[in-house]
């Protein structure tokens, strides 16, 4: 398992990207999967789909992943991945992003600058705007 | 009012910054109509029958002088018809030369919204917004949606505590959460903090009311899963005391409960409301299960400190305005002693536009923006500009956006009443109609709305012509008439004594009439939806239908008997017929005997 989460989410495009881990470090989970149900033991990479970017469950499945399970893996969007979701993804504990193949990555990546600061603790930085303000 | 923050004023900034990047690549071609669409709608962009319409946020409706007259400028400069191609879009009935522009509607849930933006113009009308602290995050969209409240928060005088502190902590806590941006709905919350509820919260996804428990804290009162739409459904009370701490706790754990389990497979069924009714108890303990884990196993990192409210708090102080109750009462009286003579507009002004106050020497006054030859909730460039001169003298630069579509001016002095009440009469905004019939609640409806069945704009104007004579409107007394152009509800005809709803059979407009429902006010009593009083009627029967309710209800009526009380007591039946009897075009043929 690896420990170290990184601070940016890694960008790849889904028509040149192949799986680094084995199959059996991968577990895959559909949307309507609560990921406290598997076992993650030995797990590397926990991949969760957008089957359409606006469908939302799979940040809350990160966000349960990261926080509370404490996964410390990698935890990767499939699917309809698109570079304006990717802020909000990477806030959510995703630490990968497999593209859809027509996003533009250069720009996915300056996208990630956008914001100083957001109100709302999330999966990364847990603790809300006021609670870390002077 | 709330005062932004550095913070809060960049972070509006790189927002706008944000759109505008987004709205280039769409025009561009690099960022399809299909993927932009939920970008735009979060940031309160929709494309509609002829023009984009843009709404813009007014969190919990209070508005400065600043921010209204930059609404007044982009409405002069940017709110064009003519920078529109018209003639492309499908108008529907809608008389595209009437329609007006260089205009700003006031919509139920005290946002504000334009009609004739062009998109190519959109970024930098966000910018514009964001000079003064403004913008449209989240009035759209499968999001958590503008927090609403009370148009008297923090001045009603039947108020358990202020609830804009909690509005302001909602608002900051739901702007760009990270993980409900793509829910399976829109999601709207409502809280007030008064014992009369005038937010419509049972109406809401999450209805709050703040309470004391036994031990005299503060708290609220969680209601979940009401909503309008097709399926009318009043909320369930699923805690009845949350310490105030466990606020953003408590909907973290609503909100990640429907995320996960709300329909995605049919849109009409993905609000929250349904999946309470189908789950039950089991949602309820589903939310509480989740609460408890964001307690015990997150560290639940949003409990709210006493620091963090006192510091919200400290941002709504009531100003330091006195008065000479004493000299207020002559001038008044002097007035009233002289008008007296010719009419009684102003005492009627004084008893329907002025509410008491907090502070004994202020008073709460609503501007009326229903008045015949405009639509409810309308505003010009001009009008908003001379509003805000009047919300500078008289009510300390802030004003309230109503969710009757009005304007409140919450901090009057109450000697100041006579010379308000003749500036704003000046102006025509003291039509002293509020909470009377001609008040109307009116959604945009089809000349504009690219969902509405029918135009809702021509009934209102019909109907705020027939009913001119004040004398007429206040011998029946209070009545809340809410009309929407479709099925979604944005007029909240469910909640209305006299429900209008527009609907399409065969491209032609009819009307579906509903009687007794409530928004949950003191007048109007428990919320509920009303209940429909037979087939749709046909436009230009409309006027006639209402004035024959009207009639049975003058018929029926007891000595001080209100409208909607005559309709609980005696059923929808009498006014049934009596609606029948002046059908037209959709009076059945007569029976043919055998």
């Amino acid at each position: 398992m690896t420990t170290n989460i990184p601070s940016t989410i890694e960008l790849f495009k889904a028509d040149s990207f192949v799986a680094p881990e084995a199959p059996a470090a991968r577990l895959v989970l559909s949307n309507d999967t609560d990921p406290r149900e598997h076992s993650l033991e030995g797990i590397a990479v926990v991949e969760l789909q957008f089957p359409k970017f606006n469908d939302g469950r799979a940040f809350s499945q990160a966000f349960l992943l990261r926080r509370r399970l404490g996964f410390a893996g990698h935890i990767r969007a499939t699917g309809d991945v698109l570079i304006d979701q990717l802020l909000q993804m990477q806030r959510s504990g995703f630490t990968q992003a497999v593209l859809r193949a027509d996003q533009d990555t250069d720009h996915g990546r300056r996208l990630l600058g956008l914001y100083d600061d957001f109100y709302q603790g999330d999966a990364v930085d847990t603790k809300p705007h006021f609670a870390s303000a002077d | 009012m709330y005062q932004y923050s550095d913070f809060d004023r960049q972070f509006v900034r790189q927002r706008a910054a944000q759109f505008r990047d987004q709205l280039e690549r769409h025009l561009a071609g690099s960022l399809p109509d299909e993927d932009f669409k939920p970008l735009r709608l979060q940031n309160g962009w929709y494309i509609q029958r002829f023009a984009p319409m843009l709404r813009v946020a007014v969190p919990y409706g209070e508005i400065s002088t600043a921010q209204l007259r930059m609404l007044a400028h982009i409405a002069r400069e940017y709110d064009h018809k003519e920078d529109n191609d018209v003639s492309k879009a499908n108008a529907g009935l809608a008389k595209v030369a009437t329609l007006p522009d260089r205009n700003a509607h006031f919509t139920t849930r005290h946002n504000v919204q334009y009609n004739w933006i062009p998109l190519t113009r959109a970024a930098d009308v966000m910018d514009l917004l964001a000079s003064v602290n403004m913008h449209g995050i989240q009035t759209s969209g499968n999001c958590i949606r503008n927090i609403s409240t009370d148009a008297l928060a923090g001045i009603a005088v039947d108020e358990v505590a202020d609830p804009r502190p909690f509005a302001e902590i909602m608002r900051q806590w739901s702007t760009l959460h990270h993980e409900f941006a793509f829910l399976p709905r829109k999601f709207k919350v409502a809280i007030t903090g008064a014992t009369e509820d005038r937010v419509a919260s049972p109406w809401y996804d999450v209805g709050l009311r703040l309470v004391r428990n036994v031990d005299g804290e503060l708290g609220m009162q969680v209601r979940v899963g009401g909503g309008m739409g097709r399926t009318p459904i009043i909320g369930t009370v699923i805690r009845e005391f949350l310490p105030w701490q466990h606020l953003l706790n408590y909907l973290e754990a609503v909100i990640r409960v429907y995320n996960r389990y709300g329909r995605r497979d049919n849109s009409f069924k993905a609000r929250i409301k349904i999946l309470v009714k189908a789950e039950g108890q089991r949602f309820i303990d589903a939310v509480e299960a989740e609460f408890i884990e964001i307690l015990e196993k997150d560290g639940a990192p949003h409990t709210i400190t006493q620091a963090e409210l006192d510091r919200v708090s400290a941002f709504f102080v009531q100003p330091d305005l006195r008065c000479d109750r004493k000299s207020a009462d002559e001038k008044i009286a002097h007035v009233l002693k002289a008008a007296a003579e010719d009419d009684i507009e102003f005492g009627r002004w004084l008893q329907r536009n002025v509410k008491p106050h907090k502070n004994p020497d202020l008073r709460a006054v609503t501007l009326s923006f229903k008045r015949p030859g405009q639509s409810p909730g309308d505003a010009t460039a001009e009008q908003l500009e001379r509003a805000a001169e009047l919300v500078d003298r008289f009510s300390a630069g802030e004003a309230r956006i109503t969710h009757e579509q009005n304007l409140l001016l919450p901090w009057v002095r109450c000697d100041h009443l006579p010379e308000l009440w003749r500036e704003a009469r000046r102006l025509g905004l003291a039509r002293p109609n509020i909470g009377l019939l001609t008040d109307m609640i009116v959604c945009p409806g089809g000349d504009f709305c690219d969902l509405a069945n029918a135009r809702s704009l021509p009934i209102a104007q019909a109907l705020l012509e027939r009913f001119n004579d004040l004398d007429e409107v206040y011998d029946l007394g209070d009545i809340d008439l809410n009309m929407s152009g479709c099925i979604n509800s944005c007029g909240h005809h469910h909640a209305g004594h006299i429900g209008i709803l527009g609907v399409d059979k065969d491209g032609q407009e009819w009307y579906q009439v509903t009687l007794g429902g409530s928004d949950g006010t003191r007048i109007s009593g428990p919320a509920t939806p009303g209940k429909v009083i037979g087939p749709s009627f046909a436009a230009d029967e409309m006027v006639d239908v209402v004035e024959a309710i009207l009639d049975t209800y003058r018929t029926e009526r007891q000595s001080g008997e209100t409208f909607i009380a005559t309709v609980r007591r005696i059923g929808i039946e009498p006014f049934k017929a009596a609606a029948n009897a002046v059908r037209t075009h959709t009076a059945r043929p007569a029976a043919v005997s055998a």
